[in-house]
């Protein structure tokens, strides 16, 4: 081999943190060998506003609408997470059969937002500029459409309560619901007929970013980005929380563990979801929407105190991935303690694993396959 | 079992009897559904239980802590498997408020990286053997730890003393 004529030396690259594909402002210090990246640090926390010391501020009840604004794309399984941790934390209270069934609706239409929207997002990083991304975002319009009409706002939804929802669901909810989870297979057919076999996604998605089974579980990686990697692990099946093991759906699987895989683990989630919803649509029965116990509890938050000592830790299998919330009582109407587990935040951990010896332009959608939400990452 | 609690106190006995059978030299409290472990147990308590193939705890699903003015500050595990999908169980560890330095978890679980990180950030706490022990949501420089509850956070409307 002959000697280069020039000497080389690495080059340090600030990727964001106001860069259009860093999905928020989220900031990589890579380090390159010509094309090739040889080091990547992340650098988060511009959106930190210590959304845990605010919720140890206030009563329970009113950190709702805050956690609305962690993963800005998924309020409801944001809403529930909490909910979950606080009948946890209040020893179980009862959820009436009707509110359980909207909120299995709710979660399920939220997972279908949020895995079209990345799968949007991520086209866009493939280079795909706006149509897929428009594609999906015609669809999830329609599910925000829904939301807005239970609970008054599209994105921030702030709906989901300990003991129910806020109220039930308005007229008309139900079969228009039924009507947007009809067509969406249809929508699905189209989307992956423009994508899960188009020869530039497989040559730019495929084998790149592989995160081995190894390397997932031990870096507490969760969600789709577990499951594409070949684990079998969803919360919704390991704890059975709510009523899904009423509900007949599968968990789908990846092999490899790239981009591409991260990528069909999703659609394939979504069709699961659709399955989940059918079900749920056809079966829901009349009834209050919320027990006395969660009524009371929302209409008087400072009458809720927790004995001195109880604690929580409420989880669900959030469209991103595991979603904890551990709360800590010392008696006041006010958490004494209280910390989300965010999962974009801990999937970012492998981010440099991920990365390492493939081009900068791959960082890009690698970081897309992730699907991370600053306002959840920097909390 | 309830839906997502820690495990019941029956198994819990059963955890904390095996662990001490396990490991002589080593005792736990249980307190309510928490096992409380000493600062200095931690690894190997860790390293135990994940190596165990009767827990294969493989998953460290959150890593926190709580701050009890004036002396002490908590660490908080809630251990998984997820081979075998059980838990989770809390480890709850006691430091000194004025030294809070533990053993770090993460060469026995890399998802404790970034966790470990921000309570660092927050709270203060010191992991030694931490491959990368630096703030991770509050910018360099930054002082102080916001999640203590003694922490007084600035004046909003005072003028910035960085500019």
């Amino acid at each position: 081999m002959t000697e280069p004529l020039l000497d080389t030396q690495l080059l340090e690259v600030n990727l964001g943190p106001q860069h259009p594909s860093t999905h928020g402002v989220f900031r990589m210090q890579a380090l390159l060998d010509g094309e090739t990246i040889v080091k990547l640090k992340p650098v988060m926390g511009y959106l930190h506003r210590n959304h845990e010391q605010l919720g140890e501020g206030m009563t329970y009840i009113a950190s709702f609408p805050f956690t609305d604004r962690l993963d800005y794309f998924c309020a409801m399984t944001n809403n529930l997470g909490l909910a979950l941790a606080i009948e946890q934390l209040a020893g179980g209270i009862e959820v009436p059969e009707r509110a359980q069934y909207i909120r299995v609706i709710m979660s399920e239409l939220t997972r279908l937002v949020n895995h079209t929207a990345v799968i949007g997002f991520l086209l866009n990083d493939m280079g795909a500029f706006g149509t897929p991304l428009l594609y999906a975002f015609r669809e999830r319009e329609k599910i925000l459409d829904l939301f807005e009409m239970a609970s008054g706002s599209r994105m921030m939804c702030n709906y989901i309560r300990p003991g129910g929802v806020r109220e039930d669901v308005p007229e008309g909810f139900l079969e228009r619901a039924s009507r947007i989870v009809a067509e969406y297979p249809r929508f699905l057919d189209e989307f992956e007929a423009l994508l899960t076999q188009n020869e530039i996604i497989r040559q730019r998605a495929q084998h790149v970013g592989v995160l081995s089974k190894e390397l997932a579980i031990n870096a507490s990686i969760t969600g789709p980005m577990l499951r594409a990697s070949g684990v079998d692990y969803d919360i919704r099946k390991v704890d059975g929380y709510g009523i899904y093991p009423r509900f007949a759906f599968r968990i789908p699987l990846g092999t490899v563990g790239d981009v591409y895989d991260r990528y069909y683990v999703r659609i394939l989630e979504m069709r699961e979801s659709v399955a989940i919803l059918q079900q749920a649509l056809k079966e829901i029965p009349p009834g209050p929407s919320i027990s006395p116990k969660g009524l009371q509890l929302v209409k008087s938050p400072r009458t809720f105190r927790p004995p001195k000592g109880a604690e929580a830790y409420g989880r669900i299998e959030s469209p991103k991935g595991e979603l904890g919330f551990f709360l800590a009582s010392d008696g006041s109407p006010q958490p004494y303690r209280y910390h989300v587990r965010a999962p974009s935040f801990i999937n970012l951990t492998v981010l440099e694993d991920l990365c390492l010896g493939h081009k900068v332009a791959d960082v890009i959608i690698i970081l897309g396959s992730i699907d991370i939400v600053m306002g959840e990452v920097d909390r | 079992m309830p839906v997502g609690l820690h495990l019941m106190r029956p198994a819990l006995e059963g955890l904390k009897s095996a662990v001490e059978g396990g490991l002589p030299g080593v005792t736990l409290q249980l307190e309510g559904s928490v096992l409380m472990v000493e600062a200095k147990d931690v690894p190997r308590v860790c390293r135990f239980l994940k190596d165990t193939p009767a827990y294969e705890m493989d998953y460290l699903a959150n890593l926190t802590a709580i701050d009890y003015p004036p002396d002490t500050l908590e660490v908080v595990y809630h251990l998984c498997s997820m081979r075998q999908k059980h838990g989770p169980v809390a480890l709850r560890v006691k430091l000194p408020r004025a030294n809070p330095v533990i053993a770090s978890v993460t060469p026995i679980w890399r998802g404790a990286e970034f966790q470990e990180r921000e309570v660092y950030d927050l709270f203060g706490v010191i992991f030694e053997g931490h491959p990368d022990l630096r703030r991770i949501l509050m910018w360099e420089g930054f002082k102080g730890h916001p999640m203590r509850k003694d922490y007084v956070p600035e004046d909003q409307d005072a003028p910035d003393e960085r500019a």
